[in-house]
C-alpha cells in the first residue's frame, strides 16, 4: 500500500516538473509585459531595457525558470507584474471563492444527481425515465456559458422587468463580508454549473444502479424478503455510488476551467476569473502560479482518488 | 438481469437489426431505441448541414458582416429573423456563415488531435521502455492542466501576431487556423492513452510477429496492422472529438481569444451577447446558444450509436 502510494507520488513529481517546463515556456513566450509601454511615448528604450533588468527578463530562460522554480518551491511565486502584489496573496485571496463555489456545486450535483439516477434505474424505461435520460442528454451538450448566460437572461434580466423578485447579476460591486448577499450571489453561478454537471453524474448513477441491481447478492436480499426500500438504498445504492468517488475525483480539472467561464460572466472574484485577467495582460508571474496550484491540485487528486477508492472499495488490490 | 444479456448483444449503427429468437422484447425495444436516438442524431446534423450549405448560397459572406448602426440591437422581424447585434449585424446570416466556421475549425482540429493521439499513443505502446515512460508522462502532465487553462494560456502563446489570410479569395482571421491548432494540441491525449491501451495488447498478438519476421518496417506495421485493429476506438473518438472541438471553439471564442470578428463563430456571437443580456437582447444569446447545443447534440447521439456499434460491451457504461 505505502510502496504503492510512494511510486505514485514520484511519478506524479516527474508529472509536475513536466507541467512546470510546459507552463513556463507557453507563458514565457505567449506575450511581452513590457508591450503595453510600447506607445507611450515617455518610455524610452532605456527604460524599458531597466524594467526588463529589473523584472529579470533579460537572462537566460533556464536560468529564469530554475529561479522560478527554486522560489515557487519555497512558495514564492513571485510578484504581479501590474498589481505589484505578491502572487501568492492575490490567489490566496481569490482561493476560497472558487472553493466554495466548487464544493457548494458538487455537493448538490451529487445529490440531485443521485436522486435522479436512483430514479429512472428503478423505473427503467419508463416515461420518467425516458425524460430523464432525454434532459440528461441535452445537458451534456450544454456549454457553460449557455446555462450562465440564460439563468442570468432570466433570472436576472427578466424577472426584474417583470416585478419579480430578482437575483443579482454578479456584475454591480456587492458586500463580500454580507453572508446574505454571498449567497444571493452564490445562487446564478452554482446552478449554471449543476445543471451541466449533473447530466453526466445522472446517467453515470443510472448505469452503475441497473448493473448492481441486476447482481445476485441484491436477488437474495429481496428474497430474504427485505422492503425494496432497504434493498434500494441499503444494499444497491452503497455499491452503486462508490464510482461516483471517481468520477468527482476525475472532474475536478473540468469545474476549474468551467470556474472561469461562470466566474467571468458572473464577475465571481474567483481564480478562474484572476487567471483569465491576468492572462490577458501576459501577466505571467500570476498566470504560472495560478497553473502550478490548479495543475497540482488536479495530479493531488488523482492519486487521492485511487488511493481513496481502495478504501471504499476493498475488491480493489494495488498493484 | 436485462443488463447483463444486453451486454451479450452486439446491435449495429446503421444496419439491419438480426432479430435473434432468444433476445427478450425489452432488449429489442432498447436496441430501437437506442437506433433511434443515434438515427435522429444523423439527421439532425444532416439538417444542419443543409442549412449552412445552403445558406450560405442565398447568403453571402458580405451580408453577414455589413454593419448598420440604424437597426442594430433590433429584435426579430421580417427584416432580420433573428434580429440584429450590437453592430446592427445580421444575426441569421452570421448564424449561416459562423456555422461554417465552427465546422472547419472543428473538423481540422479533430484531424489534428486524432493523428497526433494515434501517433503518440501507437509510438509510446509499440517502442515501449523510456519512449513509452516519457510520451505518457507527458500525456499525463498536458490532462492535468485544466483544457481552458491550457486553451488559453497556449491561444496566448501561439496568437501574438495574427496577420489575414486569403483562401479561396475570402479572408480569413488568422485566428481560424490558430484556434484549429490550439484546440488540436489540447485535445489528443485520451486517444492517447486509448490507442497505447490496444497496440500493447496487439503488440503481443502472433500475426504482428510473423509481419515482423518477414522484414515488414515499423511503418508499415503501425500503418497496416496496429492502425486499422483500432479503429473502432478511433472513428469513435473522431466523432466524440467533433463534439468536443466545436465546443471548445465557443469556448476560446466566447473568451475573446479564439476567432476574431469581424469573422463570425457561434462562441464569438456569444461574446457580444453577455454585455448585451442585461439589457434584454435575448436574440442575441439564444439563437447561437440553440445552434451550438443542437449540433453538439447530434453529434453526440451519432458518437454514442457508433459507440455502441463498435464495442458492445460498452453499453453497460452508458
Amino acid at each position: 500500500m505505502w510502496s504503492y502510494i510512494a511510486r505514485r507520488a514520484a511519478q506524479a513529481l516527474f508529472t509536475l516538473l513536466i507541467i512546470t517546463i510546459l507552463c513556463f515556456l507557453l507563458t514565457r513566450f505567449s506575450g511581452d509585459p513590457i508591450a503595453q509601454y510600447a506607445a507611450n511615448p515617455r518610455m524610452s528604450a532605456e527604460d524599458k531595457a531597466a524594467i526588463r533588468e529589473r523584472l529579470g527578463l533579460n537572462q537566460p530562460l533556464p536560468v529564469q525558470y530554475l529561479k522560478w522554480l527554486g522560489l515557487a518551491l519555497q512558495g514564492d511565486l513571485g510578484n504581479s507584474f501590474f498589481a505589484k502584489q505578491p502572487v501568492s496573496e492575490m490567489i490566496a485571496a481569490r482561493l476560497p471563492n472558487t472553493l466554495i463555489l466548487m464544493f457548494t456545486t458538487e455537493i448538490i450535483t451529487v445529490s440531485i444527481a443521485l436522486l435522479l439516477g436512483i430514479i429512472s434505474a428503478v423505473k427503467q424505461y419508463s416515461a420518467t425515465d425516458n425524460i430523464i435520460t432525454g434532459f440528461s442528454f441535452v445537458g451534456f451538450s450544454i456549454p457553460i456559458f449557455f446555462s450562465a448566460l440564460g439563468l442570468m437572461l432570466i433570472f436576472a434580466v427578466q424577472f426584474k422587468e417583470w416585478g419579480l423578485p430578482y437575483l443579482p447579476t454578479g456584475a454591480a460591486v456587492w458586500d463580500k463580508k454580507d453572508p446574505v448577499e454571498y449567497i444571493k450571489n452564490l445562487i446564478l453561478p452554482v446552478s449554471a454549473l449543476v445543471i451541466v454537471q449533473t447530466a453526466g453524474y445522472s446517467r453515470f448513477v443510472r448505469t452503475s444502479m441497473l448493473e448492481v441491481l441486476g447482481l445476485d447478492y441484491v436477488r437474495t436480499a429481496r428474497a430474504k424478503g427485505l422492503t425494496s426500500r432497504v434493498v434500494l438504498f441499503k444494499h444497491a445504492l452503497r455499491n452503486a455510488a462508490l464510482p461516483l468517488v471517481t468520477i468527482v475525483g476525475l472532474d475536478i480539472p473540468f469545474l476549474l476551467g468551467g470556474a472561469i467561464v461562470t466566474e467571468s460572466v458572473y464577475s465571481w472574484p474567483g481564480m478562474g476569473r484572476l487567471f483569465w485577467e491576468y492572462a490577458q495582460r501576459s501577466d505571467y508571474p500570476v498566470v504560472l502560479g495560478v497553473l502550478l496550484i490548479v495543475s497540482t491540485a488536479v495530479v493531488a487528486f488523482t492519486i487521492i482518488t485511487d488511493v481513496l477508492y481502495t478504501f471504499v472499495d476493498p475488491r480493489i488490490r494495488l498493484s | 438481469m436485462a443488463t447483463n444479456i444486453a451486454s451479450l448483444d452486439t446491435p449495429i449503427f446503421g444496419g439491419e437489426s438480426t432479430d435473434q429468437v432468444l433476445t427478450p422484447r425489452q432488449l429489442i425495444w432498447r436496441r430501437f431505441r437506442k437506433h433511434r436516438m443515434a438515427l435522429l442524431g444523423t439527421i439532425g446534423f444532416g439538417i444542419l448541414l443543409l442549412f449552412i450549405i445552403i445558406g450560405s448560397i442565398f447568403v453571402t459572406e458580405e451580408q453577414a458582416n455589413v454593419v448598420d448602426l440604424q437597426a442594430r440591437l433590433s429584435p426579430p422581424s421580417a427584416l432580420h429573423w433573428m434580429g440584429t447585434d450590437s453592430t446592427g449585424r445580421d444575426i441569421f446570416a452570421r448564424i449561416i456563415h459562423g456555422g461554417q466556421i465552427s465546422l472547419v475549425v472543428g473538423i481540422l482540429s479533430v484531424l489534428l488531435s486524432v493523428t497526433l493521439g494515434t501517433v503518440i499513443g501507437g509510438v509510446a505502446a509499440y517502442y515501449g521502455g523510456w519512449v513509452d515512460s516519457l510520451l505518457m508522462r507527458f500525456t499525463e502532465a498536458m490532462l492535468s492542466i485544466p483544457s481552458l487553462f491550457l486553451l488559453i494560456v497556449l491561444g496566448k502563446f501561439l496568437g501574438r501576431d495574427i496577420q489575414t489570410i486569403t483562401i479561396f479569395g475570402r479572408d480569413f482571421s488568422g485566428s481560424v487556423g490558430i484556434v484549429i491548432f490550439v484546440i488540436g494540441l489540447t485535445s489528443w491525449m485520451f486517444l492517447a492513452r486509448i490507442v497505447r491501451a490496444n497496440v500493447l495488447s496487439l503488440r503481443e498478438m502472433d500475426f504482428i510477429s510473423v509481419s515482423k519476421s518477414l522484414g515488414a518496417s515499423d511503418i508499415r506495421i503501425f500503418f497496416r496492422h496496429l492502425v486499422p485493429n483500432t479503429m473502432g476506438a478511433i472513428i469513435v473518438s473522431t466523432t466524440l472529438g467533433l463534439a468536443g472541438a466545436i465546443l471548445l471553439e465557443a469556448y476560446v471564442s466566447f473568451l475573446g481569444l479564439g476567432i476574431q470578428p469581424p469573422t463570425a463563430s457561434w462562441g464569438n456571437m456569444l461574446t457580444a451577447a453577455q454585455t448585451f443580456i442585461q439589457k434584454g437582447s435575448w436574440w442575441m444569446w439564444v439563437f447561437p446558444s440553440i445552434f451550438i447545443v443542437a449540433t453538439i447534440l447530434c453529434i453526440n447521439l451519432v458518437g454514442d450509436g457508433l459507440r455502441d456499434a463498435f464495442d458492445p460491451r460498452s453499453t453497460r457504461h452508458l
